[in-house]
């Protein structure tokens, strides 16, 4: 009897739990819903605007949109950007976390808290000397200020996570090839590197995400609407159509803009949470 | 190699591969990190307006934004409102969707995905459809008060509510924080439940005695994470509101930016740059400090 009450118990508690999630679920995904629906929608559709669903269905704010602003150019900008800094960091960070992981030196635990205490520097701190810099360089308006840092193992947490799944790995592996004359960088590139394409994926997401959602760097780097990044394109574009009562161009162009990542995120999802998971930050 | 005969050492004949191998980061470091650092501290006790002045004027600087700088007062109240409101929202709805998720139940993982994919999308294109979900007169929001009998509310057009619109919406943003729990949750081990339900401990008392204790390190790098992140906010304002209505979203990361990119006072704008800096040390000190009362590691029993 006591036993049948409990498990009674348990079930209504599992129904509320599943009819939470739901909830839960339809309240996190109402925006993206919202945004697809309006941007579906004709101009009578968006007068409407106490219906939701689109109908009927119209592509014609994605051509008004799409003509309204220089897309395809900001698009191209923030690739280019975003390929460059992931080719970047994946060759930057996999080497110095290497070196954090494999590798004994007097200064290594100290350099590490360095290291580590990098992640904690606002990023208005050094923004201020770096745009005088790159002013001073001519290198404003270009894509330099915001790819070459990249390259210098500038993502501090990118290490950090690479030098968790590296120091992982046995050190056996080194030992084996080092017998077969195999150099150190032969060791690094052939035989680690390979073995640690799960975080290296991670890594590239990372940094994927960062470039394409990043506005303050290219807010203060890109001055001239040629170089802006699709971030920094669909707010002007707001700024030029925000006052018009059609906002279906502007909702389009929102849905070209979270497009990549949408698509991005469904094929690696499970990337996506072991990067987070990975870190080992737990504890 | 070289090495070839001194296989039998562990790596440690590889002080100089070291070097070699984190030279990448000691540039880096140097060049992005130190030399910017020391160029902003210098600045600070400069008058630099970008273009003629660049007279030392001691901590002058420093007096002006501690003593009689009204703005500073005004972005840094504001700012300390988004993290005392957005801090602990964030930590309670992180901790309760991963609970949420944690039994496992049907689609755990769909549901997963879900809740992490605003953290994904936010940029500039959630922030626009927000403001337009914000609307004070067609914002479909309040068609879903209206439709629930309730008044329209101007979300971001009234100074009691912007700041609360912005906390509202990055409260979707707790992706990562939520992940983290997860794990954390994951590492309990049942048995505990087991135990304290044969003892009769109701589920408040469950959580509050295994399951906070056990998460709480986890909790504890989240809220820390949250803090350091909220003291430097900007987008947000920025894209959403310009920092109005009557300057209630006027955060720290906006006054920066203008003081330094609007007006080109790039001296006074490294003074408060340093001056968040400094905040933001301090307020992780004393975050650190109350870790004791609150977080608990597995070890320390043992």
């Amino acid at each position: 009897m006591a036993k049948e009450k409990k498990r009674m118990k348990k079930n209504t508690e599992n129904i509320l739990t599943q009819i939470l999630l739901i909830a839960m679920a339809a309240l996190f995904l109402f925006p993206f819903v919202w945004m697809i629906c309006t941007s579906l929608k004709t101009e009578t559709g968006i007068a409407d605007y106490k219906q939701l669903l689109p109908w009927p269905v119209s592509f014609r704010s994605f051509v008004k949109g799409w003509k309204g602003g220089k897309f395809l150019v900001y698009i191209w900008n923030t690739v280019r950007i975003a390929g460059l800094c992931v080719v970047g960091t994946v060759c930057s960070c996999s080497l110095v976390a290497f070196g954090f992981a494999k590798f004994q030196s007097k200064a290594k635990n100290v350099l590490f808290l360095v290291l580590l205490a990098t992640m904690m520097v606002p990023q208005t701190v050094t923004l201020i000397p770096m745009y005088i810099m790159y002013s001073r360089f001519h290198w404003l308006n270009t894509i330099y200020p915001l790819v070459l840092p990249a390259f210098f193992g500038t993502s501090t947490f990118n290490i950090f996570l690479l030098r968790q799944f590296f120091a992982g790995l046995p050190n056996d592996l080194a030992e084996a090839a080092k017998i077969d004359g195999c150099s150190w960088f032969g060791i690094f590139s052939r035989i680690y590197l390979p073995n640690c394409k799960p975080a290296l994926l991670v890594v590239v997401i990372n940094q994927l995400v960062f470039c394409w959602n990043d506005y303050m760097a290219p807010l203060i780097y890109l001055g001239r609407p040629a170089k802006f990044t699709i971030a920094l394109g669909l707010n002007a574009f707001k700024g030029e159509a925000g006052s018009t009562m059609d906002i279906g161009p502007i909702m389009a162009m929102a849905v070209v803009t979270i497009l990549p990542l949408l698509v991005l995120y469904l094929c690696f999802q499970k990337y996506f949470v072991e990067g987070v998971a990975a870190s080992g930050i737990k504890g | 190699m070289k090495q070839n005969g001194k296989k039998k050492k562990k790596l440690n004949d590889t002080s100089r591969l070291f070097w070699i191998f984190i030279l990448p980061w000691l540039i880096g470091f140097g060049a992005f990190t130190c030399f910017p650092m020391i160029y902003s501290f210098v600045m600070s006790f400069t008058n630099w307006n970008g273009l003629t002045n660049r007279d030392f004027i001691g901590i002058s600087n420093f007096i002006q934004i501690l003593t009689k700088d009204k703005t500073f007062l005004l972005s840094l109240k504001n700012t300390f409102f988004y993290i005392g409101v957005s801090v602990p929202l964030n930590t309670v709805v992180s901790i309760f969707l991963a609970m949420l998720l944690n039994k496992r139940l049907l689609g755990t993982n769909v549901f997963r995905g879900i809740f992490y994919l605003p953290t994904i999308c936010t940029g500039v294109a959630t922030y626009i459809a927000w403001t337009y979900l914000f609307n004070g007169t067609n914002g479909f929001i309040n068609v879903i008060l209206n439709g629930l009998g309730m008044e329209s509310i101007n979300f971001l057009g009234n100074r009691n509510t912007a700041m609360l619109s912005i906390i509202f919406m990055d409260m979707f943003c707790i992706g990562t924080a939520m992940t983290i729990v997860l794990a954390g949750l994951q590492d309990v081990p049942r048995d505990y439940y087991e135990a304290a339900q044969l003892d009769g401990a109701s589920g408040i008392q469950r959580f509050w005695h295994i399951t906070f204790p056990l998460i709480s390190p986890v909790v504890f790098f989240n809220v820390l994470m949250a803090i350091i992140k909220g003291l430097q906010i900007f987008t947000q304002p920025y894209v959403m509101t310009g920092g109005g209505p009557a300057q209630s979203t006027y955060v720290y990361g906006l006054y920066l930016y203008n003081t330094a990119f609007s007006y080109g006072k790039f001296g006074y704008a490294s003074a408060l740059a340093w001056v968040l800096f400094i905040i933001m040390i301090l307020l992780t000190l004393v975050i650190l400090g109350t870790s004791k009362f609150w977080v608990f590691y597995r070890e320390d029993v043992n």
